[in-house]
């Protein structure tokens, strides 16, 4: 496979596993390099001892998808990577939690979402505190006061101004890894579709692709462009849950009312090839349920010309007002260097000038053959992002419809391939730009072939942070609309 | 000015007009059971089902259960299973959700003349989401966009749990969030509801068998009105909260 290939098989004992210590250098080395950590996770070794099996997902232009693997003993301590790159801060986290391996020297140290003992015991959670005359705070949630998924917010804050916030999650954990190793593995994508029902296209699509490659079965291109439709229209139909939400908080209430019935037009259209207006039963191992046939070519290119016409002129009217420009501008700014050095991913790092796209970096078939614009805003405040929404729902709009007026596309869909037995002793990382950014999954399958672990990431979980850093300094008021400008999963975080 | 103007022009009149008669193309909801009967032996589409909602001999699918995925439909060699997009599949008791061959279709959701009489011109709704994965939260949410428009019957959504009538729970309940669950519901006054949102909410959906959950709530309060889907299609719970509460549409 190439280095831009989204998908990277691996036997799973290469490369070897090396001492803890020798692991963490390597780790710090690549980062040095500029190398990017993807994603880490342990799991128990195979063989019934107590150690654990590390993993560090690493991403370079160069090299595309590498790994670095680790043997560790339980409850053993490594010098933190955080301390020098503040981006694996999350992730390390993370593997402290699911392991129990500490990271010395991580000033943060605190659980992701309370799972396993952990659960019911959020009451427990460490909030850093600043102390001071006229200093307050104010916590909100876990339940909000709309119709959202819940997570607890905790402003320190002097006067009206935010001087941090503290997003503590886990309310919404529900054991998504340990479920996927108790269901045959061909029978998963009912579940994965659930890890951020707004996301169920990148989720599911990263998953048939590791099942895939893990079964030795290779697709035909037109599956894939398929999938890629399939896609965009999600980034389309959730990009406007963002933008109608914006609206809505800062009282543009027309833009709430247009953004809301054009998403009810996109999602319809997806329902009316699949059967559920969130893509749900369209993915699945092997290819994909639903077939785009001649009716249909033309059925969304009808909707998506109709959506078009209106999208452009209710932008220009947001746009345009003088109201939305003073409420958005300058609100929630997260600069180029903190994003970069935060490690943001996904929509919320394009937005501070961050030229990130899975889509470009690991494009895989369709995207090398139908590239998208690789989109950035400057700005990193709440305009930049619902600006870039905007720009993205175009992207996704014109490319859709090249893919669909364009007769030689293959969109036919064969019938799905019958995927075997899965490969003994593989690794396999998939990599799927979603809305928010880069959903990435990491199954490895044991000496029978039977799932040994699970590993799913959403974008949200690395993004979570930046929010927090995006209302500093800013007013209290203003969070609303700088938590929908980010439109972060709180399930996908918490899994 | 103009072009707010032109945007609303352009906006015309989006709102379905009658929910309970609106015809969503294409929407996989009701499983059907044809006339051709199962092979012998056969449990092909329990095999495939994620959430075993699906029992045979007789052939038996709950609705409670079932997020209509589809993944039964083509394993099943006879053709006995396909689906239809009949969205009112709102029932007010549990065991009311199943379908079968002698039951095809789900009972109508019957008026309760004491919910009529205390809800039947103002409902107010309280969303609590328990692990519920953000697709049944944007189907509650799209109740009162322009399109379905809720509100119209005198339904709306409310921030606070003390000024809310009816608590729309969404997802399987988790352990960390079943205290939080618990202080909201303690928080509305009396009379107030329960409308379970979602295979989720109703049984565990896909999540039933995981060691993550808490749904004692849901033993301890049954709800009144059950909604189902992965997510449910707003029609469905429109369509089953008007019948509950005896308002025309």
């Amino acid at each position: 496979m190439s280095a831009l290939e989204p998908t990277l098989l691996l036997p799973a004992h290469e490369p070897a596993p090396l001492g803890l210590d020798d692991w963490a250098q390597a780790c710090h080395a690549a980062l040095a390099a500029g190398e990017q950590l993807v994603m880490l996770f342990g799991r128990p070794q195979a063989d019934g001892s107590e150690a654990w099996l590390i993993t560090a997902v690493l991403y370079s232009p160069a090299a595309g998808l590498r790994v670095l693997r680790s043997r560790a003993a339980r409850g053993a301590r490594y010098p933190a990577l955080t301390a020098h790159f503040p981006a694996a801060q999350m992730a390390e986290r993370e593997l402290w939690e699911q392991t129990g391996l500490r990271p010395e020297g991580h000033p943060w140290l605190k659980p992701v979402r309370f799972e396993g003992e952990r659960q019911q015991q959020m009451d427990a959670y460490p909030f850093f505190v600043v102390r001071g005359q006229e200093v307050h705070e104010v916590g909100v949630g876990p339940i909000h006061a709309s119709v959202i998924e819940p997570g607890h917010f905790r402003f320190m804050c002097h006067g009206e101004r935010v001087q941090h916030l503290e997003i503590q999650l886990g309310y919404q954990h529900r054991g998504v890894e340990a479920l996927l190793l108790q269901r045959p593995p061909l029978a998963l994508t009912p579940l994965v579709e659930s890890i951020a029902g707004d996301a169920s296209i990148a989720h599911a699509w990263a998953h048939c692709a590791a099942i895939e490659a893990l079964a030795g079965v290779s697709v035909a291109p037109g599956v894939d462009q398929v999938r890629a439709v399939a896609l965009e229209l999600e980034r389309i139909a959730m990009h406007l849950v963002a933008l109608g939400g914006m609206a809505t908080d800062i009282a543009f209430l027309q833009g709430g009312a247009t953004y809301g019935r054009l998403r009810t037009a996109i999602i319809n259209a997806t329902q009316r090839v699949c059967g559920n207006r969130f893509g749900r039963g369209w993915l699945r191992p092997g290819g994909v349920r639903h077939a785009i046939d001649a009716a249909r070519r033309q059925d969304l290119l009808d909707t998506l010309a109709a959506f078009a016409r209106d999208f452009a002129q209710v932008n220009e009217l947001m746009l345009g007002a003088r109201s939305v420009r003073s409420r958005l501008r300058g609100t929630g700014i997260v600069s180029t260097q903190a994003a970069r050095e935060l490690g943001l991913v996904g929509l919320a790092a394009r937005a501070s000038g961050v030229a990130r796209d899975s889509r470009h970096e690991l494009p895989g078939h369709v995207y090398r053959e139908h590239p998208l614009p690789l989109l950035t805003e400057d700005g990193g405040d709440c305009w930049a992002r619902m600006r870039l929404r905007m720009r993205e729902i175009d992207a996704s709009l014109a490319w859709l419809q090249q893919q669909l007026q364009d007769v030689s596309s293959d969109l036919a869909g064969e019938a799905l391939v019958p995927i075997g037995a899965l490969r003994a002793d593989r690794l396999c990382i998939t990599v799927c730009e979603g809305f928010r950014g880069p959903v990435v999954q990491a199954v490895e399958t044991g000496a029978d072939g039977a799932l040994l672990h699970y590993k799913v990431q959403d974008a949200s979980m690395l993004n979570w942070f930046g929010l927090a850093i995006a209302v500093r300094d800013n007013e209290i008021s203003d969070f609303p609309i700088c938590n929908k400008s980010f439109d972060l999963s709180y399930c996908g975080n918490d899994l | 000015m103009l072009k707010s103007i032109a945007v609303r022009v352009a906006q015309g009149t989006q709102t379905i007009p009658d929910p309970r008669r609106a015809d969503p193309a294409g929407f996989r909801a009701r499983p059907v059971i044809g006339a051709q009967p199962c092979e012998a032996g056969c449990s092909a589409c329990a095999a495939a089902c994620p959430t075993r909602a699906i029992e045979i001999e007789p052939l038996r699918i709950d609705l409670g259960r079932c997020v209509m995925c589809g993944d039964c439909e083509p394993v099943c060699p006879s053709g006995t299973l396909s689906f239809d997009n009949d969205f009112r599949i709102a029932a007010t008791e549990r065991d009311a959700l199943v379908v079968s061959a002698a039951r095809p279709s789900l009972d109508p959701v019957k008026v309760s003349a004491a919910l009529h009489r205390r809800f039947g011109r103002s409902l107010k709704l309280r969303s609590v989401s328990a692990g519920g994965c953000n697709a049944c939260e944007l189907e509650v949410n799209a109740l009162t966009n322009v399109n379905f428009d809720i509100g119209r019957y005198g339904i709306d959504i409310v921030a606070s749990p003390r000024h809310a009538d009816a608590l729309v729970l969404t997802g399987p309940v988790t352990r960390n969030m079943a205290q939080a669950l618990q202080l909201c519901w303690d928080g509305m006054p009396e009379p107030k509801l329960v409308i379970a949102v979602g295979a989720c909410a109703i049984s565990g959906g896909l999540f039933a068998d995981s060691p993550a959950l808490d749904r004692s709530f849901v033993e301890r309060f049954t709800p009144s009105l059950y909604v189902p889907g992965c997510p449910p299609h707003p029609l469905t719970f429109i369509s089953g909260i008007l019948d509950l509460l005896g308002i025309d549409s």
